[in-house]
This record gives structure tokens, sequence and C-alpha cells, in this order.
């Protein structure tokens, strides 16, 4: 599929993540760091930018994955051309008033708090008192029924692992019987993201513009000001990786966590990912071809396609384009040093997650090996040979079907090939560690060779910290980087929520300013930090520790307890 | 005429029109986040499903209704050759049966509003009053459609009454006689539909002055860049718009598909000259993404 005879037509960048299954636990560290940064409020309770989901297991939200259903990602035409699968443009106006597939707060799960108060103001009585669930949404009191992790670790068995979307189509396909006995039973986690795709089906489905692609990293944003609610790309997106906010009717997603990324912080999943299991890095790509590697008519092909769009960035024809088309020096020697470059197209070890939605998406998977070895050594022979592990790839416990169901459109060799290098990888770092002369002839097994098996041991093995996250900093003639202000403000803040127009009215209040406040009044007042008085607050990150201002604690109980 | 005639047909309708333009004109500099739908598909579809494009569609047709009712002279039609009771027929047979779906939308979304508990938890005072507003604004409506058609009362035409005043408000002459002419049901409709415009910029119905029309005529990939847009005030906003769209297209590659074919963003408007068929890169202000 590789053209290199084709000059590259317009080059742009790509800030993307290879996420590495082997070395994920499922400790939802990610999804729950993610949460306090960035969904930790009204409105979103139920949204999680980040989330780590057992497969096989229906997903979040609940058979996400089923587009018969859903309607997410583009269709082919029959002329060859792209179209959303939820419909083309007059059709979307004439749905307007009522998107007819919007998943239910149910498809995810209700939000709820519990009634914690009940445990301390209970009256003396003979039983415990319990905190019961309540709604978020309505306040009453409910009983909790599904969610976001319900089926974690095969929760709830055969019932429901049967209906993961992926299973059906694997005994569709196949006949095969899979199984979920506990002897045959296997699982392991996929942790997912906004996949800040090429050719985002959010971005074209929705009617007022308001989500867009940056040009400069390709990060996917909604402006929140210009974000209307009519709610269309929670239908396009078939990942279901933008979350409708019911307090302030408006998108929210995953946004590649760009406050930090601008200035060259990883994302707050990968920073705090204790697996150590995601890689940042730049991709460049050719822009004008886009639209071409999304419509070719196999969804096999997309795959290799999508592979083919990514320049080489040792290329100096590639970086001549580059340059031509405005991307900064540094932003090149970034995509040169790029490990998602590395893992995807040079080593080819990462998978994109469900390339036949044809959005071309830029988070990308290397599938699990790790139960091979087990599986060999059990049966009595060496579990790193590389022969022996070779002929395992197809008697995995995790079915190769399983994983070409999710990354390759059902073709089970590009993910073959992935398992076929990772083995080899194994067996031939394992000498070199015994002190054995290196087998070359272990890495052209797998198509590679010795050099480049130690390349990508030490990406996926030793892992540094500065191989793993190659985060260009944002150019510095972009100016300011400017405060993510907005919905992601405080609640009860002024102009966050309760405005005069509902729930989210208002302009809200930027941190630097409710920050230089807290500090003046830090600086001026009698009593340090102490910043009582109307509509006060305290700010713990103010407080120095003395004294203990107003408002600290709840005003004391004065009722005597009977 | 009394002075409460000069007042409401004279003075009042000039006052809402300032409180609406004025009023939208404010919200949208001061409120451009709370400028939204606030939807509920998201607690219940099922009723939404029926009740919400029912009155949508309806409240359209009725407003399209209006404006030909209000806008278009007699003698126009006329001489079009549509007799007034040819002309009566059909607007009574439209407007009725959009009335009635509107109506029914309307029922089927309160009912809604009240019945499923997200979604009256969701429903603030605003809204409240803005419903009422609504549903007395098409209440009048539909009585002087029966009113109007003889159904109910003396027949009366309006084109002679109600849209000759509209008129004149609109070329600042008020003929206040031709509005007190009018039967009470038509004057009380007007009053209250007044009154809906003048607190229009104040609730949710808001959403209908950014009706996606431009959706239509949109390329699908929408790029932005985050260069050049980090002031916040409204004139640097305007400037951005006015230079912000940057457009460059491909030669296009022979097989990509004519409506997603893109093209890239040039980084800057100097560069790249070329006409073109593709992706418009906005410059926005990128600092409420989310």
């Amino acid at each position: 599929m590789t053209r290199p005879d084709r000059a590259p037509g317009r080059v742009m960048a790509q800030l993307a993540m290879v996420m590495n299954l082997d070395k994920c636990i499922g400790c939802h560290t990610c999804s729950v760091t993610c949460k306090q940064v960035w969904t930790n409020r009204g409105g979103v309770e139920y949204a999680w930018f980040n989330n780590v989901e057992t497969r096989p297991g229906q997903g979040y939200p609940r058979r996400y994955q089923d587009q018969e259903t859903w309607r997410g990602g583009w269709t082919r035409t029959r002329g060859g051309r792209l179209k959303p699968r939820s419909g083309g443009r007059l059709r979307r106006l004439l749905t307007l008033f009522a998107n007819p597939v919007m998943p239910n707060i149910r498809d995810y799960y209700e939000p709820w708090t519990y009634d914690y108060d009940n445990l301390t103001s209970a009256p003396l009585g003979d039983d415990f008192p319990v905190a019961r669930p309540t709604s978020l949404l309505t306040g009453e009191p409910l009983s909790i029924q599904w969610s976001a992790n319900w089926d974690d670790n095969l929760g709830g068995g055969a019932e429901v692992c049967d209906q993961d979307p992926v299973v059906e189509r694997m005994r569709q396909k196949a006949e095969e019987s899979v199984r979920f006995a506990f002897e045959q039973a296997y699982m392991f986690y996929l942790p997912r993201i906004c996949e800040h795709c090429l050719n985002p089906s959010c971005v074209a489905s929705c009617p007022s513009g308001s989500l867009y692609k940056r040009s400069e990293d390709g990060i996917v944003l909604v402006d929140q000001d210009r974000c209307r609610g009519w709610r269309m790309c929670v239908t396009a997106c078939p990942y279901k990786k933008i979350y409708f906010n019911h307090k302030t009717g408006k998108a929210e997603k995953c946004h590649f966590c760009y406050p930090r990324v601008e200035v060259g912080l990883p994302t707050v999943c990968s920073e705090t990912c204790v697996g150590r299991l995601r890689y940042l890095g730049l991709v460049l790509y050719d822009a004008d071809r886009v639209g071409e590697a999304a419509a070719v008519e196999n969804e096999h092909d997309l795959y290799e396609a999508q592979l083919d769009l990514l320049l080489d960035p040792d290329d100096p024809r590639v970086q001549d384009a580059a340059r031509r088309d405005g991307i900064p020096e540094d932003w090149l020697a970034a995509a040169r040093r790029s490990p998602v470059y590395a893992l995807a197209k040079r080593h080819r070890v990462a998978l994109p997650l469900h390339p036949e939605f044809r959005t071309l998406p830029m988070v990308w998977y290397i599938p699990p090996l790790s139960p091979v070895v087990d599986a060999v050594a059990e049966s009595g022979h060496d579990g790193e040979d590389v022969d022996n592990l070779f002929g395992a790839v197809d008697a995995l416990r995790i079915p190769v079907a399983y994983l070409a169901e999710l990354f390759s459109a059902g073709d089970p060799e590009p993910v073959r090939a992935v398992l076929r290098r990772l083995s080899a990888m194994r067996s031939y770092m394992r000498r070199v560690n015994l002190g054995d002369p290196a087998d070359e002839t272990i890495a052209q097994a797998a198509g590679m060779t010795g050099a480049e098996v130690t390349e990508l041991y030490r990406l996926l093995a030793i892992a540094k910290y500065h191989d793993r996250y190659v985060v260009p900093t944002a150019h510095e003639t972009d100016g300011p980087v400017p405060e993510a202000a907005c919905g992601l403000d405080f609640d009860g803040g002024p102009g966050a929520y309760g405005g005069p127009f509902g729930e989210a009215s208002g302009r809200p209040v930027p941190v630097s300013v409710e920050t230089f406040h807290a500090l003046k009044d830090r600086q001026t007042a009698d009593a340090p930090a102490d910043t009582a008085g109307p509509g006060a607050r305290v700010n713990l990150l103010n407080w120095d520790g003395r004294g203990r201002p107003a408002g600290l604690f709840p005003p004391p109980h004065t009722q005597e307890q009977p | 005429m009394t002075g409460l005639d000069l007042l409401l047909w004279a003075v009042l309708p000039y006052v809402v029109v300032a409180v609406l333009v004025g009023g939208t004109i404010w919200r949208y500099r001061y409120d451009r986040f709370g400028w939204t739908t606030r939807s509920s598909e998201l607690y219940e579809s099922r009723l939404l499903r029926i009740g919400s494009p029912l009155f949508h569609f309806g409240i359209l047709v009725v407003a399209f209704g209006h404006v030909i009712g209000l806008l278009v002279p007699e003698e126009w039609t006329t001489r079009a050759g549509l007799s007034e009771s040819a002309y009566h027929a059909q607007a009574v047979v439209l407007g009725g049966v959009a009335g009635v779906a509107t109506v029914a939308g309307l029922a089927i979304l309160v009912y809604r509003r009240r019945a499923t508990g997200p979604v009256f938890s969701a429903t603030t005072r605003n809204d409240k009053a803005m419903y009422a507003m609504l549903v007395a604004a098409i209440a009048a409506g539909l009585t002087t459609t029966l009113v109007g058609s003889g159904a109910v009362g003396e027949q009366h035409n309006y084109r002679e009454t109600v849209s000759v005043w509209f008129r004149s408000v609109l070329t600042l002459r008020p003929d206040v006689d031709a509005m007190t002419a009018a039967p009470a049901a038509f004057r009380v409709h007007a009053l209250v539909a007044m009154l809906l415009f003048a607190a229009w910029p104040f609730t949710r119905l808001v959403h209908a002055f950014t009706a996606p029309v431009g959706y239509l005529f949109r390329p699908y990939i929408v790029y932005r860049s985050r260069r050049h847009s980090r002031s916040r005030t409204p004139a640097a906003r305007r400037s951005q718009w006015a230079t912000g769209t940057a457009q460059h297209a491909p030669a296009g590659p022979p097989h990509a598909p004519e409506r997603t074919r893109r093209a890239a963003p040039s980084p800057g408007p100097a560069e790249s000259p070329s006409a073109s068929n593709g992706l418009r890169v906005e410059r926005g202000d990128a600092s409420n993404a989310i």
C-alpha cells in the first residue's frame, strides 16, 4: 500500500497515544484521576472521559460498539463516498428536534450519591443506620442497577458477557462457541479515551460547528460557547466518548488534557498510570489523503490505509513538506522521537480500535499477549522459545478472533503479526539477558532485525518516562496558554451554575481572578486565610494552616440530641 | 382611541422590539455559554420523540403562516386570483392543523416535564414562566383562528385590521385604529405574543435564533487553529471572524468522496491563495473548549 513515489500532500501534526494492553492491570487509576481533574462536578457525574472496561463485556455505555443500534461512525455509500451512519446533513436537521438514537442516561447509568447524613443524624436505635443511595438526577432513593464498571472482571458472567457485541459478531461469523465456562474464561482490560480521530464523525455531525479538530495538534474539542446542545455528536461518535452535560446542556469530551500537553506535560491518565502502559507522541500525516483512506472499500484494508497516512518524520521530503506547512522545528524533532510513530508504524505493534468505524482513530493499542507464555510453560514446553510461542499464538487463551474484531475489523492477520513480533521480542531478549549470543533468526522470523527488536524492547520493557512521553509544547507564537475555564469551573461559583437563565448561564470567573482575590485576602487580612464574608469560601490551597478560617467547618450543631 | 390603546399598540410594540433585539445582543455577549437548548433527552426520549417534533414542526408552520398572514397585504393575494374566502379556508385548514399539532406536542412535552422525575427536577422557574407564556400565546392564537373563521362568534377578516396594524408598526407609523377595530381575542393574542417576545432573549427560547441552517452548506470536518485566538473582547472576536477563514483546496485525490474531501488548513492566510471547495479553518477562541 505504501507509495514511496508519491509526494506528501498537506502535512499536519497529530498528538496520539498508544496503550500497551499487556501492562494494564485494570486498577482504574487513570479513570479516577481523570474524573477528579475534569468531571468531578454536576452534570457530568455519569461521564468518564477515561474509562477502563473489561473485555469481553458490554462496555460503557452498554453495547456502544453495536453500530446497528447506535449508528455511530461512517458508512461507505455504494458510490464510494463516506456518510455519517446516523445520516447526512438534511436528515440530521430533520431529526434535530428529537435525536432518534441518542443513548438514555440508563445506558450509561443513573448517577447517585449516598445519604451520608443519616449515618450521623439517625436517632439512637437497635439497628445500625445505613447510607441509602439516592439519585443525583431526582434526589429520590434509588435501586442501583448498573454503573460504569458493573461488569468489571467479568462480573455478571455469561449473562452479561453474552451481550458483548464483539462476542455476538464472532458467533455470527464463525458459529464458534464462545464459552464463558470458568476453565475457558478469558479477559483483558481496555482503557478508552476519546480517539481524537483523523476523520471524526462527531465533528461532522455537529450542526452548530462547535466541535472542531485543532489544526496544530489534531485534538478534537468542543467550543463551549458555540455548542447549542443539539446532541448529534453523542450519536455520531461510535466510541460514545462525547457526553451530554445535563446541567449545562452542552457536549463535553476528553480533550487530551490540552492545558497540560500545551506546556509539555503528559495527560493526567498517562501521568498517573501505574502500569506505565501509555505512550504519547506526535505523528505527521498527509491530511489530503484522509478522506481517501477512510473510504477504502474493504474494511480489512482500513488498517493499512490508516498506517499509510502516517508520514516518516525522518524522510527529508516529509520534513520539507512539514516546514512548508508551518510545522515548527521542535515539533519535527518531537515527531522523530515519537514513540507512537515507532510503535504504530515502524514496529507495527500498535493497532487502531475498531478501524471499521472509518473514523481513523488516533489512540492505538498493543494487543495483549501475556497468557501465552504461561499456557505454553504449563504444557511442559519452554514458554519463551520462539517456535513454541509462534505456534501458540493461535491457541491463545484470548482468541485472536476476539482481538481481531476489536483492532482490525475482524481480519486476524494484523493481530497475529503483532503477537508474533511481541513473542519474538521476548524470545530474542531472553537469550540476550541470559548471556547467550543474540539469535538474529528469531528477529527475522517476525520480519524484524535484532536492532529493531532491541529498540522495541527498550520502548516496551524499559519504557523510560522521557521515551514514553514526547510531548512538544505549544509554539511560543501561539500566544499565552489560556486558562481552562467555563464548564470546568467550580461548583456554585459566581457565574458557573445558577445564573439567571438556568443553571449554566453567565460568564465564568477565570481561575486567576479567583486566585488573585484569595491571595490578596490572605496577604492583607488580619486573620490569615480568613476569607469569610458574604459569599466567601475557604480555598484550602491558600490556607496556610494558621488559625481556623470561618467557613472551614459548618456551623456547630446547637440542637441537643434527645 | 384611548390613551391605553395608544400605549398598547403604538408604544409597547417598539418597547418589545427594543427589548428583543437589545436583550438578544446583550445575552449573546454576556451569556454565550448559557445559550443552549438545555435538552432533557438524556433523561427521557420516548415521549420526547413524539412531542418535540410535533411541537417544533407545528410551530414552524405556524410561524410561516404568521409571516404570510401579517406581511402580505390582502390586495396582493386578491390580485393573484385568490379570493378572500379561499385564502381564509386554506389559512384556517393549514393553521388549524399546524396549531393542533403544536398544541398536542406542547401538551405531551408539558406532561413529560411534569411526570418524568429528572426532567421535572431540571425545570427552572424561568422555564415554568416561559411555558406559561408559550401556552397562553398558543391558546390565544388558536382562539383567534376559531373567532376569525366564524366558528365562534362573528367571522373576522384580520387582514384588514391586525395585519394592517402590524405593517404600520414596521413602517414606523403605527395605525392604532386598525388594531382597536379587531375583536378582543386578536388583541389578547397580540399582547401575549408581545410579552413572549419581550421575554424571549431571557429564556431558553434563544436557541431558535441559532438554528443551524449553516450546517447544510458546511464541509463535514471543521478545523480550527489555536493561533490568533486569545482575545476575549467582542471587537477582537469580530475581527477574527472577519479574517478567520483561510481556505485551501488540494488537487483532489481521484478517489476522494466529494462531500468529505478535505483540504487541510493552511497555517496562515498569506499562504495558498488557491480557490477552495475544501475545509474552512476557523480561528476561534479555544479557551472554552472541552
